[in-house]
């Protein structure tokens, strides 16, 4: 069980460097993908997330037949499908295939699902050597750290980071120039892209009706990591499917948008097995690893299983206040921001991180700016109450409980109500005083306190005031 | 043993039985905006350029071909074998190489080469986009590995949007294992959220619309 | 007109901001309103079903219910607690068919004071006069789930001698959140800071908003901070003359 990272929340808000990085890099996004989508560019906008939530509600409730459907297509077309109940299956099936091929390289592109399982760990605990392509990725597994954002993994880190970072882990000169570091990690790679023997990519969408699988990327890593080893894999959880082709038609408007404010990115490929025996170059193997890792507990809760309709855009990590102080690390696993705070409770247990839903202000900027209009703040206050009550099954929380008990009682007491504030005034009250202190202060007004001023309860409660008002005019 | 409990697993979730048909899907609502070639091939063109890629108009096939011949003129080329090609002479451009239908060759040469030169089987004009499916004539590496990638593109086949490219291609899987949207030149921000061009796909997109 | 609307203050305002709600049954009095106060009123439960205790903020909303059962229009001062009361007793009453009932009839019968004056009582300008440069900030309840955004301005608009400027950015969370501002100080302080930046950025010497709850937050840190920009519900600007 996480205890809230309070130390580590400290250091981030106190990291000025690292404040200033997230709060810019995430407000670019925010702005690049309000002009975007605004009515005058894009005045299907809100239409297309009525849309989008459709297909996905449709497809979420119907998912075996959707699943099946996919499997006979991709099939079909000459592709494999390898269903996978958790991350191990997932890498077992991997390091048997390389086994078998004789593999040692493999290339990898962006992809959430395989850092879910800490796909690389295993790999190359096996003795495989697995490389990012994606160059914010790349950059971190160098460094060895988690990524800081569903989509700009490196967002925390500086060009002197990265300097720092190649000259150790490459042996390179060190360079402090972006684009010559740029050039620096393309050279590298670029033999790693013409040597794999596998690679290995994600998926942002599955298309049923199709057997394909879709990919958007704006580096070109995807692109070769799927066309230049003579085999593709490619893994996503099965919350994935869409129903057809021409649904791509809606989610493309939506995804390139919210999550850069880009209409299309660079490249979308949609990829239907592999090359056929006409075609020229293309893997001669294909396989998707469907995976389950808990997602059928999810698509379980009838109120909370639209937490999969998520397209990984990352438009809520951006505009959310608390991850922009906080930082994409403070959050237990590997999906952070919003979307994070909603999956995590649901697919590790709501008490491995009691303290994550309650993270949240609750402003439901997040929910505004979902493609796919999830009701983010909604699931958080659903979780809120099953960690409270899951507490209370452990024999833990009863002092709040008690407290919100008492309180209950009281406001369904008003006289009672009335005296309680009265006594409070009695002692702390008056006219428009602020408190910068309070003597023995404990708990949450001492929470207060180390922020804000306390306003004192006014020495007469507006009812007392309304009664005196009324007296005086008789009536 | 993994399938069956997945699709079990799923089943008992949504209190589905196997072989249950779904109600039909929310239908597709595809919007293809009226417009004429000329506003396609201008929209087209605006929009490429709006990201750094750069997008000429040839009048006749001669223009066409001293377009390429310009830009290419000292370096190296690899280019397609799309019979568009072929018929505005590209293959006997100086520095070009063509004719390979070997994946292994295909490779080597496209690694070493200064330019990629392909046709598009269409083009999208609202994004500036252009539409890559891969078969004999048209492979994926040559618009991905040289860093610089020139297209020729006949005026008839930009569409308007993805709409109308779903509309054509309802289903991708049936024409080829491949098909690719490229939206200008190959990007990233990932450090700094400053932009560089050309990480690992082309930094130069060049258009011709004849 | 001598229309008859029930007032639900709140308790934040009761206990800590009674001059918010004088100030707004002085507008709506000069209006012509004839006011009821329900002196049993207490709360409307937002602070517990935020917490996630459901079943203590259900025996509060029923005493709510309760007290305002046959009201015709609800006026609050509050856009966080309106959308309380309007966006989620259904959902605490699912299994209660009486209750949900209620709770249905009372959705359509309560109004935040803003939207009241605007949709109901349809006046722009409510004969205030206060001299000031103020900016308005859009607490979140009342933005995102009352879609009340362009309202405030346009009363603000039609207050003489009030000058009011836009923040940028705008529509960011103030930081309270109710149990949030004490369960992650630390995280809500920053957030406060983020806003007082704002806010300061404007050369405004007052920040105006509809949730008492977002002013307490503001104020509060800007004394903490030193600043001498004062915080104020918007009845209060609108009651001045």
């Amino acid at each position: 069980m996480s205890e809230l990272p309070e130390q580590a929340i400290h250091a981030a808000l106190a990291d000025s460097r690292l404040q200033e990085a997230i709060y810019t890099a995430t407000g670019r996004l925010v702005d690049k993908r309000k002009a975007v989508t605004s009515p005058e560019v894009l005045p299907d906008y809100q239409e297309l997330r009525t849309q989008a939530h459709e297909i996905k509600k449709h497809t979420i409730e119907n998912l075996d037949y959707y699943l099946e459907l996919f499997e006979r297509h991709l099939t079909a077309n000459g592709g494999k499908l390898v269903w996978c109940r958790d991350g191990t299956e997932v890498a077992d099936f991997i390091l048997s295939l390389a086994k078998q091929r004789g593999a040692r390289l493999i290339v990898k592109s962006k992809s959430m699902t395989t850092e879910e399982i800490e796909l690389n760990e295993r790999l190359e605990h096996h003795g495989l050597e697995a490389v990012e392509t994606d160059l914010g990725e790349y950059i971190l597994q160098l460094a060895h750290e988690r990524p800081y954002h569903i989509v700009a993994p490196a967002l925390h880190k500086t060009r002197y980071d990265v300097a720092d970072i190649f000259t150790e882990k490459l042996g390179v000169q060190r360079e402090v120039v972006i684009e010559q570091q740029t050039l620096i990690a393309r050279r590298v790679l670029r033999e790693k892209f013409l040597a794999a023997d596998i690679g290995i990519s994600g998926a942002n969408f599955l298309v049923a009706d199709s057997g394909s699988v879709a990919i958007v990327e704006n580096e070109g890593n995807a692109r070769l990591s799927t066309t230049a080893p003579k085999i593709h894999i490619a893994v996503a959880g099965i919350e994935k499917l869409i129903p057809r082709a021409q649904d791509l038609a809606v989610f493309l408007k939506l995804l390139g948008r919210s999550a850069t404010g880009q209409p299309l990115t660079v490249y979308t490929s949609i990829l239907s097995g592999p090359r056929r025996s006409t075609e020229v170059d293309g893997p001669d193997e294909f396989y998707v690893l469907l995976m389950d890792n808990g997602r059928t507990k999810l698509l379980a809760d009838s109120q909370k299983r639209q937490s999969l309709y998520c397209i990984r855009c990352g438009a809520c990590l951006n505009i959310c206040p608390v991850y922009r102080k906080i930082g994409g690390h403070n959050y237990p696993w590997v999906y952070s921001g919003p979307i994070g705070a909603i999956i995590t409770p649901q697919f590790h247990g709501v008490m491995d991180d009691p303290w994550l839903p309650f993270a949240s202000s609750l402003c439901g900027a997040c929910a505004e700016v979902c493609p796919v209009k999830i009701d983010l703040p909604q699931i958080l206050l659903d979780l809120r109450a099953e960690v409270n009550k899951a507490k209370l099954r452990e024999g833990k929380n009863r002092l709040e409980k008690l407290a919100f008990r008492l309180w209950a009682w009281l406001m369904q007491h008003p006289k009672l109500y009335e005296f309680a504030g009265a006594s409070g005034a009695g002692l702390l009250g008056e006219e428009g005083r602020w408190l910068s202190q309070v003597p023995l202060a404990v708990g949450p007004v001492k929470a207060w306190l180390s922020e804000r001023e306390l306003p004192a309860p006014a020495p007469k409660s507006f009812r007392r005031l309304w009664r005196e008002r009324r007296a005086g005019r008789g009536a | 043993m993994a399938r069956e409990t997945i699709l079990h697993r799923v089943r008992t979730a949504l209190g589905r039985a196997a072989g249950q048909d779904p109600e039909p899907a929310p239908p597709p609502r595809l919007r293809i905006p009226e417009s004429g070639i000329d506003r396609r091939v201008s929209g087209f063109c605006a929009a490429l350029e709006s990201l750094a890629g750069s997008a000429t108009v040839a009048h006749g096939a001669e223009e066409a071909r001293q377009t390429v011949a310009a830009l290419i003129a000292g370096h190296t080329a690899v280019a397609s074998n799309a019979p568009f090609l072929a018929e505005l002479g590209v293959p006997s451009l100086p520095g070009v190489q063509c004719g390979i239908f070997d994946r292994d060759e295909l490779k080597r040469a496209c690694a070493a080469a200064d330019f990629g030169i392909t046709s598009a089987d269409y083009a999208l004009a609202d994004t500036g986009s252009l539409v890559m499916i891969s078969s004999r004539e048209e492979p994926r590496l040559i618009s991905l590995l040289p860093p610089r990638h020139i297209a020729v593109v006949p005026r008839e086949r930009i569409l308007a949007n993805l709409d109308e490219l779903f509309t054509l291609i309802p289903l991708p899987s049936q024409h080829s294992s491949s098909l690719v949207l490229i939206t200008g030149p190959s990007r990233t921000a990932d450090i700094e959220q400053i932009l560089v061009r050309g990480v690992h796909g082309p930094g130069h997109v060049h258009a011709i619309i004849l | 007109m001598a229309a008859r609307v029930s007032l639900f203050v709140t308790c934040i305002i009761d206990q800590l901001f009674p001059q918010v709600g004088l100030a707004m049954a002085d507008v709506l009095e000069r209006l012509g309103y004839e006011i009821d106060f329900p002196e049993a009123q207490t709360c409307c439960g937002q602070p517990a079903y935020n917490s996630g205790y459901r079943e203590e903020a259900r025996q509060v909303a029923r005493h709510f219910l309760d007290v305002f059962d046959g009201a015709e229009f609800i006026i609050v001062p509050s856009g966080s607690c309106t959308s309380m009361i309007r966006h989620h007793y259904e959902d605490l009453f699912r299994k209660e068919p009486a209750r949900l009932e209620q709770a249905r009839r009372i959705r359509d019968r309560i109004w935040e004071f803003s939207q009241f004056l605007l949709e109901v009582a349809r006046v722009e300008d409510v004969g205030a006069r206060f001299h000031a440069v103020a900016t308005y900030h859009d607490s979140c309840h009342a933005l995102r789930e009352l879609k009340i955004k362009d309202g405030p301005r346009r009363l603000l608009a039609r207050v003489r001698g009030l000058e009011l400027r836009e923040m940028d950015p705008p529509e960011e969370c103030c930081g309270f959140g109710g149990t949030f501002s004490v369960k992650f100080p630390e995280v809500s302080g920053g957030m406060a800071r983020t806003k007082i930046d704002a806010i300061l950025r404007t050369g405004a010497d007052t920040v105006i908003s509809v949730d008492s709850s977002c002013l307490m937050q503001i104020e509060g840190a800007m004394r903490k901070a030193g600043h001498n920009v004062r915080a104020l519900h918007l009845a209060e600007v609108l009651a001045s003359r």
